[in-house]
Parts: structure tokens; sequence; C-alpha cells
């Protein structure tokens, strides 16, 4: 399939300052592509350079096969949902949502069908009559994604769409602007500094740092293969354990070293790893440390530790010790024994793990 | 002893709030009646009869109460040698406030919402200029205008008169509409681009009904700039175009005998009157703009 959305080697700079460095996606129809990164990464930039909002300084962009590069926004044939919501404050819901249509000269009676479905789809019905003003955030929310869904457009963009909401809420809206993908197949482009959002949205994500892609995949990709520190420090929660190590290459594998401050060296052996150079950083996810006895297999050691901090999470329990200089956090069930300040044996599973250059910050393996 | 004292303090302190409170209304009713004794003045001379002000006192409410000098004021009083009252001059200064203030409104919209929220390179350094443009005393610009309204050939004339408001009031009115529309977030603007509105699409459908408030402000204070000039009444009008200030300052000093105070406070209040009355009306649509609330994130 032809791609919908393409972007080649866009730059973007607000007068010596750069903004976007050589940016490249493309996605095919019906992806939901998510843009994340830190407040500052050019996320917001781009959105606004594919909607046309924002010139771009240099590369190109199409949308369905066109060049719209210079194309006006009107014209590119997508709709957007801000953050602030932008609705327009003096017209009702049913204004606010047929107002593109007017101004498109689409005729009253289609306008009038085309509210109505919309309106019975997002369950805003008895809210069309009302002001921006008399709405809940929630509601505003709706309302903003009425006025994106009744274009039917190639491209939806949104703009953090869920930030101003509160937590229950955008978990709500969340899964609803999942299921809202699914059953209309659209294409989305979607803002968020959320990872979580990231995660549980994209069938595509875009790492973005100082205007730079740092990784483009799918969340597994992303999550369970980072391609640089920025990528393994952002994304995920509890973020991942970045621990400094030194490797010794043998025949068989790697043996990983890892200082303590506390206590002697923990080793480790990688049976996996090939072409390690002398200093690491050892990437492990917090799921992967697990108290000794609950996990087993191939590549899974034991080692003792002292535990310097427990925090029960309900679900699991997060278990802080100093591992290489670091705070390294585990997950373990939640009735687990470990108590601050006593020591006790994890089971670390380095199927999963990932080697840094402490230098570059690349992927190693 | 604590326990006593305690009670006591609070009472004494309510009782010193009292009065406090009432040393506040009685300052306030003096200040009230200070500045209102002028108008009190006008409106009681205004109704006396020349008989009645020369013998009575200035203060003193009218014996007998008679419209004659609001008459002769409106439609009698002589400006030098013309003696058809105000009311030609009324007309004037509403021919030439109307438009003036209808015109530099509209454009202090457009400027207020280009400078706003379509940025563009050196706009702050326009709208920087068209602020120092409120600040040029009007005796500057007198002969410069003189010269280039007779270029015009508007010299005279009360679109010349308009000419002249206007260019003076989009200073104020471009700083007015700017400040409001500053605070309106830019991603209105945005929304409707994608919904395919253009420039003054956007303007008319989302700005302005949002603009009731700063509407009203604006033509408050342009009304009120306009109505009373006299500067540029009495520099660029000729006979037939003055506006009614530099009438009622000819009718006031172009008596012949007697001086008729009770036809010059009446031509005053006449004068006076529209933007009395602007405000007043006005005044509550202002106030009710303001606590209607209708710009919200």
């Amino acid at each position: 399939m032809a791609p919908i959305l393409e972007i080649n080697n866009i730059f973007k700079n607000y007068g010596s300052t750069e903004i976007l460095k050589d940016i490249n996606i493309a996605i095919e129809p019906g992806d939901f592509l998510v843009l994340v990164g830190p407040s500052g990464c050019g996320k917001s930039t781009l959105l606004n350079c594919i909607a046309g909002l924002e010139p771009t300084t240099s590369g190109s962009l199409h949308i369905g096969g066109k060049d719209m590069t210079h194309v006006s926004p009107k014209d590119r044939d997508i709709a957007m949902v801000f953050q602030s919501y932008a609705l327009y404050p003096t017209m009702t819901v049913a204004k606010n949502i047929t107002f593109g249509m007017k101004v498109r000269g689409v005729d009253a009676a289609t306008q009038e069908a085309k509210l109505n479905e919309v309106a019975s789809q997002l369950q805003i019905e008895q809210l069309l009559h009302r002001r921006p003003g008399q709405l809940s955030g929630g509601q505003r929310q709706r309302v903003a994604m009425g006025r994106a869904l009744v274009r039917d457009p190639k491209l939806f963009l949104f703009d953090e769409p869920l930030s101003n909401l509160d937590a229950k809420l955008r978990v709500e809206m969340r899964s609803e602007i999942k299921k809202l993908h699914q059953s209309l197949g659209a294409t989305m482009v979607y803002v968020t500094h959320d990872q979580i959002e990231a995660m549980t949205l994209a069938t595509k994500i875009v790492v973005l740092k100082g205007g730079i892609v740092q990784q483009i995949g799918t969340p597994a990709e992303i999550y369970n293969r980072p391609a640089n520190l920025f990528v393994a420090d952002f994304m995920g929660s509890p973020a991942m354990n970045l621990i400094p190590a030194k490797v010794t290459q043998n025949g068989n594998g790697a043996k990983i070293e890892i200082t303590r401050s506390n206590d002697a060296p923990i080793i480790l052996h990688d049976k996996k790893a090939s072409g390690l150079p002398q200093n690491v950083i050892l990437g492990l996810r917090p799921e992967d440390i697990a108290e000794a006895g609950f996990r087993a297999g191939e590549g899974v050691q034991e080692a003792s530790c002292q535990v310097d901090m427990v925090e029960p999470a309900g679900a699991d329990t997060y278990v802080v010790s100093e591992l290489g200089g670091k705070q390294v956090t585990a997950r373990l069930h939640a009735e687990t024994s470990a108590a601050p300040g006593e020591k006790l044996t994890f089971a670390i599973d380095l199927n999963k793990v990932s080697y840094f250059a402490p230098d570059t910050g690349e992927r190693l393996n | 002893m604590a326990d006593l004292s305690l009670p006591q303090n609070k009472t004494q302190s309510n009782a010193t709030r009292i009065a406090l409170r009432w040393l506040l209304y009685v300052l306030l009713s003096v200040f009230a009646v200070y500045y209102l004794l002028p108008l009190f003045v006008m409106v009681t001379t205004s109704l006396k009869s020349l008989e009645e002000i020369r013998t009575g006192s200035l203060v003193a409410l009218p014996r007998a109460v008679t419209f004659d000098a609001w008459k002769t004021a409106w439609s009698g009083a002589c400006t030098g040698i013309q003696c058809e009252g105000l009311k030609p001059y009324f007309w004037n200064s509403v021919q030439l406030a109307v438009p003036a203030v209808l015109i530099s409104t509209l454009l202090g919209a457009l400027n207020g919402y280009v400078v706003a929220q379509w940025r563009f390179k050196g706009a702050n350094l326009i709208f920087s200029l068209m602020l120092f443009g409120c600040f040029i005393p009007f005796q500057v610009v007198l002969l410069p205008m003189a010269r280039l309204l007779g270029m015009m050939g508007l010299a005279g004339t009360i679109p010349g008169l308009i000419f002249v408001h206007v260019i003076y009031g989009v200073g104020f009115t471009t700083l007015f509409f700017r400040n409001y529309y500053v605070t309106i977030p830019s991603e209105l603007v945005k929304a409707a681009k994608v919904d395919g509105a253009n420039f003054f699409r956007i303007f008319w459908s989302i700005f302005m009904p949002l603009s009731l408030p700063i509407i009203v402000v604006t033509v408050i204070w342009q009304f009120t700039q306009i109505w009373n000039d006299f500067l540029f009444g009495v520099s660029f009008s000729q006979a037939g175009t003055q506006p009614v200030t530099v009438a009622l300052n000819n009718i006031v000093n172009s008596t012949t005998g007697v001086k008729e105070y009770n036809v010059d406070m009446a031509a005053a209040i006449i004068a006076a009157l529209p933007t009395l009355l602007v405000y007043v009306v006005a005044g509550k649509y202002f106030i009710r703009g303001l606590t209607a609330g209708s710009v919200k994130g």
C-alpha cells in the first residue's frame, strides 16, 4: 500500500534555532502514529507542519500521494483536535461541528445528516444546543473530536488532546479514541508527552528529542529494543534501569560485572552477548528483575542485594536497591516479603537485556 | 481577667468598625455633593428666567421653572451673526461622530486582530509605532494636517473631520482590541484555518462575536473623545460644518448686551448630553459583557 503520509527530510528553523532536523516518517492508511517526547522536543511543531499551520524550512510532505508541502491547511484534507479544544466560544455545539462544512458551502441537509451521525457516534446529541462554556472538560473534548470526525478527512491530527483532563477521564477518553480508530479504520497522527498514551494507542511510535528522531517503531520494538539511552529512559514506567557495568568477553558469551558500594560486585553471565566493549550500560526493565524463585529458565541468574525502599502499588510492589551506583527498581509480586534494610535474593532475567555504549548512548546488541 | 477582656475588646472593635463605616459614608457623600454641585447649578440656572438669575442666589432652586432658555439654546441662540441655536451644529457633530466612531472601531478591531493573532515580521514594531501615535499632542499635527486636508480637497468639510478623528483614534482602538485579542488562544485561529475559513471569515464569524465587551469600551472612549473634541473642530471646520463644541463656545462668547447665563447653561448641557447618554446606556452593556465571561478556554 502506498503511504498516506510521507515526510521527507523536513527541517524547521525559527531564526537560527533548529526546531526539527531531518525528519523522515512514512505511515500506511489505518496507522496510528504517535509522536512522543519531552516538552520542547518539536513534536507539536512537527504536527503543525503536517497540518500546514507552520511552514517548513525545507523538505517535502505528501498526504495521500499528493505533494502538500506548500498547500494551505484547508486544502490538505486533514482535521485536527487541539489541546485546548479550541471550540468557537460564541457558537453552539452544533454550529461548532458544522462550521467547517458551512465555510466550504456544503448544503444544509448534508450538514444536518452528518451532524446527527457524528453526534450519535459520540453520544453528544443532548449537548448540541449548548455553548462550549456550559460543557465539562470531557464534553468539550468530545465536541472537539466531533468537529474533526464530521469532516471525514484523510488524516486526523491530535495535539495532546487529553492533557487537560483529569486522570480518570483521560484513561476513559484514551480507550475511546482507540475504539474510534479501530471502528473508523482512519489514519491518525497523535502528539503526546505521555509515554503510556503512546504505548497504548500507537501502531507506530516516533520518539523525538531536540528535534531529532530517536527511534521509529512499533510499541513493542520501542519498549523491548530501545535504540539509545534516551529512548530507554523515556519509555516505560517505572523507567528502565540503566546500570554501568564492566564486560569481559570470552568464548562463551560475556561476563558482566556490576560494582556495589555496600557489597561485593555482582557477576552475571550473558551467553548470547558478543562483541561488547569493556564498559557498557546495562538496560534492564523492572519486570526483568523478580524475586528469586518466581522466575526461572535460561538466562535467569540470582543475586542477593540489600533493599533500600519498598513501594507497594497494588498489583505489584516496586523494590529499590543500589547497583553500580544507581538506584535500581525491581517489579515484584504484590505479596513479597521484601523489607527495607534487609537482604533479598533477586532473579535477574537477561533474555531481554539491552546494552548501551556509555559515551554515545547507542544500543550495542 | 484575660477571659473578661476578650469580649470587651471585641465589642469595642465592633463599635469602631461601625463608626468608621459611617465616617466613610459621610465622607463619600460630601465628595458626591461637591462634585454634583456644578451640575446642580447648571440645571437650576438653565431653568430660571434671566430676571430670577439677576436677583436670586446661585444655588437656590428656581421659583418658576421655565424651558425658554432650553428652546433658545436649541434653536434661537446666536453664534456670531447667525441665530439658529445649537441644532444645526448638534447635527453636524452627529454626522461627524457616528461614522468616525464606527470606522475607527472597525479599523482598530482589524488591526488588533492582525497584530495579536496573525503575527508577521515587524508586527511589534508597527504596533509600537501605532502606540506612539496615541501620545502625539494634537497641536503638533494641526499644520501638517491642515495642509494634507487641503491637498485631499477635504478642508473645512465633515468628511475631513471624520478623517482626522479616524487617524487619531486608530492608535487607541488598535491598542484596545490588540490587548483583548491577545488573551484569545491562538489555537482558535488554527482550528478555523483547518476548518477552511480564511482571514476575514475568521474575523467575522469567530472574533467579532467575541468582541462585544471591547467594542462597547472602544465606542464609549471614541465617542467621548470625538464628541468633546474642540481643537480639531475649530481648526478644520468652516461656517456650516462646525461641531457642537465650537458652536457652544461661539454662543457663550458672542452675547450682545446682557449675558444670558440660563441659555449658556442649557446649551452646555445639550452639548454634553450625548456622551452622558452613551455612557449610561452602553455602560450597562459594558458590565453585562464583562460578567458574561464568554471567553473561556
